[in-house]
């Protein structure tokens, strides 16, 4: 065997066992991977988690309420599964609205509401014109239906 | 190994490399501005406001192609420093070299506009999550690439070790770009590359690929440029590097420097490995 291919059996090797060395690790990580959890596995634990964590999912449609003269809300983070309620004092995201995408950092009250101490808006990756979506919602109809802008 | 069978393999002299480099980089500047200018214009007063994020989203045509870009630069890279540790080819040392600044400067561009877009519309600049992670991870490879390459005096040593942490982290790359379906992630998920078509409306989509394209271009030439300088800085006592620094390499000078070249790789040699 000529010292090149040799050199590149041990490239090709290195790059194979890191691979798989990484695959086992993040494997293993699994569940630190993950940046939260649904309301589901939230319902699907035996024992609420007593310590600091996120849920993620959609703002629950019409769950929204606000408390007059503050910036306290309250709202139910929902994966269509299950839902579970949040209340937050302070500013909300931009992006922040029912039926969109959320991610709350809190912990769990012994009554089973969410004490968030921080609220972020999660983007779902649709873009779409303004005057699109107005002509959607007129419509009701889909992104097809509309031509193009 | 038929070395002399593949014609591109004369580009791994330095020589015959910055001949060509020097007639290529003159159009790919005009080109890159040519396409920037395209882009931004179509990006700022054709594409249209969203209707969530109104005029914030437009941050986009440059986060998108300079993540691209960073991801893409490394497996370049990575390539780059395998072709060096197992070939020993010089000029592939001299392409990675090149690459890495580029590389870091895209990935560093891509997580800040990440984080200006992310503050108003996440709600938070920055998080753990494992696409920002990773793509942090890669910023570090770059930058230790660079200072692996650049801490040892013997430039042979150096290029080694080096290509070697550019091949290991090669892995984070599958990583950044498959997070977003492998894990719950805040980064949302591909807009662009999906299997159903983008999930944009078409100027933006044309406004994006102007701007990816004139990455794409830019990254050529800069790089392209300063792999010509580190090729003439690498030999700086030959014969063609002297008449190329003056603006006067000939064809002749050029070819009998890329045979010197081709005794000195002895293993592309139709005989092989000494």
């Amino acid at each position: 065997m000529k010292k090149r291919h040799q050199r590149l059996f041990l490239v090709l090797g290195v790059l194979a066992g890191v691979s798989v060395a990484t695959a086992l690790v993040l494997n293993a990580f699994r569940d630190n991977m993950t940046f939260f959890i649904t309301p589901s596995e939230v319902q699907a634990k035996s024992e609420v988690p007593d310590r600091h964590f996120r849920i993620g999912g959609l703002v629950e449609e019409g769950s929204v309420e606000r408390v007059e003269d503050s910036t306290k809300v309250t709202f139910r983070v929902t994966d269509t599964e299950s839902s579970v309620p949040v209340s937050f004092e302070g500013i909300l995201p931009d992006l922040f609205s029912e039926g969109q995408g959320v991610v709350v950092e809190g912990r769990i009250s012994p009554e089973g509401v969410f004490q968030a101490d921080n609220v972020m808006a999660r983007h779902d990756a649709e873009y779409m014109p303004t005057a699109a979506k107005e002509a959607i919602e007129q419509a009701e109809g889909s992104a097809e239906d509309i031509g193009d802008y | 190994m038929k070395g002399r069978s593949i014609p591109w393999l004369k580009f791994t002299a330095p020589a015959s490399f910055y001949a060509l480099a020097q007639r290529l980089v003159p159009w790919l500047w005009p080109a890159a501005a040519l396409c920037a200018i395209a882009g931004l214009y179509m990006g700022f007063f054709v594409a249209p406001p969203d209707h969530q994020q109104g005029d914030a989203y437009r941050i986009l045509f440059i986060h998108v192609p300079t993540a691209w870009m960073g991801m893409l630069l490394y497996l370049l890279l990575a390539v780059y420093g395998a072709i060096f540790l197992v070939w020993r080819i010089k000029m592939a040392d001299i392409m990675a070299r090149a690459i890495a600044p580029t590389g870091a400067l895209m990935t560093f561009l891509s997580l800040w506009t990440g984080a200006l877009w992310g503050a108003p519309t996440w709600g938070t600049f920055w998080v753990w999550d494992a696409r920002l992670t990773s793509t942090l991870i890669l910023l570090f490879l770059f930058l230790g690439y660079m200072a692996l390459h650049a801490a040892s005096d013997d430039r042979e040593k150096g290029g080694r070790a080096a290509s070697l942490l550019a091949i290991v982290g090669a892995v984070n790359v599958p990583i950044i770009y498959f997070s977003v379906e492998w894990w719950y992630n805040l980064h949302q998920g591909v807009s662009v590359m999906r299997s159903d078509g983008p999930s944009m409306a078409d100027s933006m989509v044309a406004a994006l690929l102007l701007m990816i394209a004139a990455f794409w271009i830019y990254a050529g030439a800069v790089v392209l440029r300063r792999a010509q300088v580190e090729a003439l800085s690498r030999e700086p006592r030959t014969e063609w590097a002297q008449a190329a620094a003056v603006g006067r390499l000939t064809r002749d000078q050029r070819q009998r420097a890329a045979a010197d070249t081709a005794l000195d790789q002895q293993p592309l040699g139709p005989e092989g490995e000494a």
